[in-house]
């Protein structure tokens, strides 16, 4: 029995490690001109490991970087922290958390990146298990505390800077897009978003990201309020089966929530 | 220069704010996750927010510098034409970053 459950958690491992090749990748460059980054900014070296360690969220790292060099306080911060990960109130919506066991899901919860929720949005994550979500997501934070310590390591002993690195989390999100176009292709979505996108740049040049997540999601509302009022159910509403929402009774998950 | 007992306090209050922000929803949401609105929302989203956080990360590029405007544009052409030519993400990113950071280092702003 035990021989057995070792076996199943290493294939939950060696799939993880093998689901997460590619997002590795992309996090462990991007880690380490994070890292690079830490040490240009005056800080010493292991800060660069406690901020992915500890925050773990990749681009308000970034930001806080720019805003504790200058000393910010603390009340700005926590907004600035609250504005920029917004957008993760939406992942719940379709995160697979009733897979993971109830103590698993305080980590799930923690590592539950935009990485992390993209990688099992998809149709094949169904069949996942909750070990292997774990690992994934142990695995994308290991890629990414790794690179960073490297680079500020690397930054602090090599006085070179390497521009243009940050284009990797362009590259990302970029081939992320296309990844979530191919599993559900309605032309109407991203090109709300990106009006969204335009707006909120206009109008709240400060805080363009929670803008135009929200505006996106009225102009969803919105357009499934359009819809439901001309009386024709959308077109895709039956076509596809929901693969971001599990089959699983909301009882079930509700019951490990603290 | 910041304290230590200040950035440590800074990491705290972003790790605490940005978790609660990923846990909380879940006890909040659940109950509503039989929704049809919802439902929709799930499945309408993940594009759209993929694109939108995509175009945030390049706010930093001067829509009137060359120097910006050059290599940005053709990495992401090659993202993309990449992308949707392989259909393998290591190839994709790994690709268009190093173009990225060939031509910045060659062009620099």
């Amino acid at each position: 029995m035990r021989g057995m459950r070792a076996r199943g958690g290493a294939r939950d491992f060696a799939a993880a490690a093998a689901d997460t090749a590619s997002v590795g990748l992309s996090l462990f460059p991007l880690g380490i001109s994070f890292g690079v980054l830490v040490v240009h900014a005056g800080l010493t070296w292991w800060w660069a490991t406690v901020f992915t360690a500890v925050i773990y969220a990749g681009s308000l790292e970034f930001l806080l970087l720019g805003l504790v060099a200058s000393v910010t306080p603390l009340g700005q911060i926590a907004v600035t922290a609250l504005l920029v990960n917004l957008r993760h109130v939406f992942y719940a919506l379709s995160f697979p958390l009733s897979r993971v066991r109830p103590l698993g899901r305080v980590y799930a919860t923690f590592a539950l990146t935009d990485e992390a929720y993209a990688m099992t949005a998809g149709e094949h994550a169904r069949s996942w298990s909750g070990a292997r979500i774990l690992w994934m997501q142990a695995l994308c934070q290991g890629y990414w505390v790794g690179g960073a310590t490297l680079g500020a390591l690397a930054g602090s002993l090599i006085p070179i800077t390497l521009h243009g690195l940050d284009f990797a989390l362009t590259a990302l999100f970029v081939v992320l897009t296309i990844d979530a176009w191919r599993t559900q292709r309605d032309l109407p979505a991203p090109l709300l978003a990106a009006a969204s996108f335009a707006l909120a740049a206009l109008l709240t040049p400060g805080q363009v990201l929670p803008a135009a997540m929200a505006l996106f999601t009225v102009s969803l509302l919105i357009r499934y309020a359009l819809r439901h009022r001309a009386g024709s159910p959308a077109p895709d509403e039956h076509r596809h089966p929901v693969p971001a929402v599990p089959a699983v009774p909301a009882v079930a998950a509700a019951g490990g929530e603290g | 220069m910041p304290t230590p007992l200040y950035l440590a306090t800074a990491v705290a209050v972003s790790a605490a704010v940005t978790w609660g922000l990923r846990a909380l929803p879940f006890a909040v949401l659940t109950p509503l996750r039989s929704s049809a609105v919802l439902r929709y929302l799930a499945r309408q989203m993940p594009t759209g927010i993929m694109l939108i956080l995509a175009l945030y990360t390049l706010r930093e590029v001067r829509p009137t510098a060359w120097a910006d405007v050059v290599p940005t544009a053709l990495a992401l052409a090659a993202a993309i034409g990449l992308h949707l030519r392989t259909r393998n993400a290591v190839i994709s990113v790994l690709g268009a970053t190093a173009l990225h950071v060939a031509m910045s280092t060659l062009w620099p702003a």
